[in-house]
């Protein structure tokens, strides 16, 4: 029966059901699954494993029933997360997992559990310069309102998207995609998002943002002013001037200070727009998706006449936007007025070199939430201890194993890279809110003090025997390992 | 190489724990001391067989049911055969559709023979069978989606009612669903009456060829599937309140004859967070109700919710 199936279907013989598994798919336990042609078990709760490589996020269940029948894994190369913990809520009893390792002599505590979030958004980083829309307008979902430009950064726009008032402050819809929008990019997915007044945009976590149906590739080099002062000097005998259009400061390379120092001279060019300081003009165009994040396509179009006493023909000008993606090459005809010829080859090279120097346009998701009082209340008795426990970096907090950035002043609202989590941690209840996995690690003896459920403390090894609900993932190599962070981390 | 199934006591020290290949309960029971580890032991004993006993019918019971099928051998498979046989005329069915259900009855006939309890309740993944002495209850949480584990309502369920079996059956549940509810969750006299019920509804919920629902033949997916080339739901985009609507009505015709036909007592259903509930019009107290429990996960107090009773909530 197995020859009409594809070569790579799996036929698991874990229980008498014997199924049948093709690529990609799980078996009916769903507990194990053929991932690329091999079978491996796919439980829900998941321990990050310090020693398997980054490679095998998944463990062949062969290879990992003869180490587990052998001995247990080492406690300190073993951190159990809180994804797929479960959670306490409303019950305020203790944390689901409370695990307890030794790690060089000192007993430490885990608190795992996973928290329910209705105060609640991710922070979008967009790598781009193109005009995404005007700051406060609404982003949105399907629709839905569900969050708003905030500021610019060098570089990137920001997005606020989610927060208690679109999730629970709204209509039940704008709560509903507001949660989904928040889950699929806390989850790594891709979301399709339009802004007022503005661009249409599709993102995910650690990909390239897509304007406007364009996927961005790079980021800009430096902005206009910056990149003359990068370039000058290899433009210098090349070509007589230079333009660096960008949205923010456009940049003139005869007028510049780095195009005075080479002795540049003047070449007649007039700009549109505001001058700052020589060679730096403000709001040559407005703000679009086209050259340097403007909103124009001819280059031209923010040139004045050339100045006729100072211009003179066969007067060489490049003009480039600062990725590089867009450049054109002029040289002035006899009425002084610029006539669009092939790049030199011997510009080529300048021009790739801003595109080179340019990184990889990314859009960045930090989760950012706020831990509650029954939260807290399932790590001690006394929920404020464990936040000024916090503050004073005796406990560790970590997401799924993640560092987070646990915000300075009250409560405990931290911020944490989605992307440097293990894939699909978080969930969501229809209040709306997220399920996000949180934990607390502390010294045994701080986390009596501060009031915990040492009563439900359980050795590491005991949670680990529960093998058939757990999961064993890599820790990212970029993390530090929860139980055992860097000293460079002043937090930890 | 074939685990053996297994059995544990959950860290709460009160539930058991059961688990074999695809089979997986969550028992809990409440009684004397003695009473609850006479019928843990006695659950124990009949789940291990239960799977094996299964398999060796698997061919029959992945078959379509039919006036001709044979009369399968063990307990459970004529459970299974009984459950879905009122539904072999209308629609293609197969006694699969009632499996969990049959199995959590089973196990709890082990369990309440071996011992007197105040309660029980035996769990297979969201299809439950309830045991309830005179003067107790449970109230049982709803869950939307199974993949993120959540309530969209709650109900009592007392030893006055006749209901002693609960299910549910949705899209993104487990096994395959023809249907694009979210969850529909029957209530019926038994667990395996109440899972063959869940299916036929869930499938029922459905808009025929709409572009925003992705179906695949179930042999794509699972090569052996009983559900044949038959498409099932794998995705539903988002859909227009009147759509949703449409959708609900469909299975709530389905459900309304199931109840006149006294097939089941009250069933929810859920898309895309609207429900409705089919209930007899007399029921007092209705059993189900869906407003006034919706509110129960939108009152959060400070920025969390309830998820009640989560031994319950599997789907």
């Amino acid at each position: 029966m197995a020859d009409v199936f594809p070569p790579d279907t799996v036929r698991c013989d874990a229980c008498p059901v014997l199924c049948y598994i093709k690529r990609g798919q799980a078996g009916a336990c769903d507990r194990y699954a053929n991932l690329d042609g091999q079978l491996v078990r796919v439980d829900p709760h998941i321990l990050l494993d310090r020693a398997k490589s980054l490679g095998t996020p998944l463990v062949p269940f062969l290879e990992r029933e003869g180490e587990w029948d052998g001995k247990l894994m080492k406690s300190r190369e073993t951190f159990v997360t809180a994804i797929g913990a479960g959670t306490t809520y409303p019950d305020y009893k203790p944390a689901p997992f409370i695990v307890s390792s030794e790690i060089e002599g000192v007993d430490m505590v885990t608190v795992v559990t996973e928290g329910i979030f209705s105060y609640c958004g991710v922070k979008l980083k967009i790598d781009t310069d193109r005009f995404l829309g005007p700051e406060r307008n609404l982003v949105r979902a399907q629709g839905e309102p569900v969050g708003h430009v905030t500021t610019v950064e060098y570089g990137s726009q920001m997005l606020s998207i989610g927060g208690v008032h679109h999730l629970t402050g709204g209509t039940k819809s704008e709560g509903r995609v507001t949660c989904e929008t928040l889950l699929d990019l806390c989850n790594g997915k891709e979301v399709a998002l339009t802004i007022d007044d503005g661009a249409r945009i599709t993102v995910a976590a650690g990909k390239p943002p897509v304007v406007n149906g364009q996927q961005e590739e790079r980021m800009r080099v430096g902005c206009g002013s910056a990149t003359i002062g990068m370039f000058a000097k290899q433009w210098f005998g090349k070509v007589d001037e230079v333009v660096v259009v960008d949205d923010h400061i456009t940049g003139v390379l005869s007028e510049h200070q780095a195009g005075k120092m080479l002795g540049i001279p003047e070449t007649g060019i007039a700009i549109h727009g505001r001058r700052s300081t020589p060679g730096r003009y403000f709001q040559v165009a407005q703000p679009g998706t086209g050259w340097g994040g403007t909103n124009i396509s001819d280059p031209l179009s923010i040139l004045k006449p050339f100045k006729a006493k100072i211009a003179r023909p066969n007067l060489r000008l490049l003009m480039v936007s600062t990725t590089g993606e867009h450049f054109a090459y002029y040289e002035l005809d006899a009425a002084l007025r610029p006539i669009e010829k092939e790049l030199p080859e011997s510009l080529k090279e300048s021009v790739a070199r801003i595109r080179e120097n340019c990184e990889p346009a990314l859009t960045t998701v930090l989760f950012m939430a706020g831990a509650g009082g029954s939260l807290r209340a399932g790590v001690t008795e006394n929920p404020v201890k464990l936040t000024n426990s916090v503050k004073r970096s005796l406990t560790r907090v970590t997401c799924g194993g993640a560092p987070a950035y646990v915000w300075p002043g009250g409560g405990i609202t931290f911020m944490v890279d989605v992307s440097r989590m293990p894939e699909n941690a978080f969930g969501y209840v229809p209040t709306p809110a997220l399920v996000a996995p949180i934990e607390f690690t502390l010294k045994k003896a701080d986390y009596a003090a501060l009031g915990g459920h040492v009563d439900y403390v359980r050795p590491l090894e005991e949670v680990l025997r529960e093998k058939e609900r757990q999961r064993q993932l890599s820790s990212l190599p970029e993390n530090p390992w929860p139980l055992e962070p860097p000293e460079s981390d002043p937090r930890a | 190489m074939r685990e053996p199934a297994t059995v544990r006591l959950l860290p709460d020290g009160h539930r058991l724990h059961l688990n074999d290949g695809p089979i997986d309960l969550i028992v809990d029971a409440d009684g004397t001391p003695d009473a609850i580890r006479g019928a843990y032991e006695a659950a124990a004993r009949r789940f291990v067989n239960i799977l094996d006993e299964l398999c060796g019918e698997l061919p029959l019971l992945r078959a379509q049911a039919s006036f001709r099928s044979p009369r399968p051998q063990g307990p459970i498979a004529r459970c299974m055969a009984d459950a879905v046989a009122p539904y072999r005329n209308r629609c293609f069915v197969t006694p699969m559709a009632a499996v969990a259900g049959a199995v959590a009855e089973a196990v709890l006939a082990s369990m309440t023979k071996a011992a007197n309890l105040d309660r029980v309740y035996v769990n297979n993944g969201g299809d439950i069978a309830l045991h309830l002495a005179p003067g107790n209850s449970y109230r049982i949480g709803m869950v939307e989606r199974p993949d993120h584990p959540s309530l969209f309502g709650s109900f009592e369920i007392s030893a006055a009612t006749p209901v002693r079996g609960v299910a549910t059956s949705g899209w993104r549940g487990r096994s395959f669903s023809l249907g694009i509810a979210d969850a529909v969750t029957v209530l019926a006299s038994a667990a395996a009456q109440a899972d063959a019920a869940a299916t036929i509804i869930a499938n029922a919920v459905n808009l025929p060829s709409h572009p925003a629902i992705t179906r695949i033949p179930a042999r794509e997916i699972a090569p052996e599937s009983d559900l044949g080339d038959i498409p099932v739901t794998r995705a539903v985009g988002q859909l227009r309140p009147p759509e949703v609507d449409e959708a609900l009505s469909r299975g709530e015709r389905v459900a309304e004859e199931l109840r006149e036909q006294g097939l089941i007592f009250a069933a929810a259903l859920c898309v895309q967070g609207v429900v409705h509930i089919v209930q007899s019009p007399l029921a007092i107290p209705p059993p189900l109700c869906g407003d006034g429990l919706l509110s129960l996960s939108a009152n959060a107090d400070d920025g969390e919710t309830s998820v009640a009773s989560r031994s319950l909530q599997h789907a």
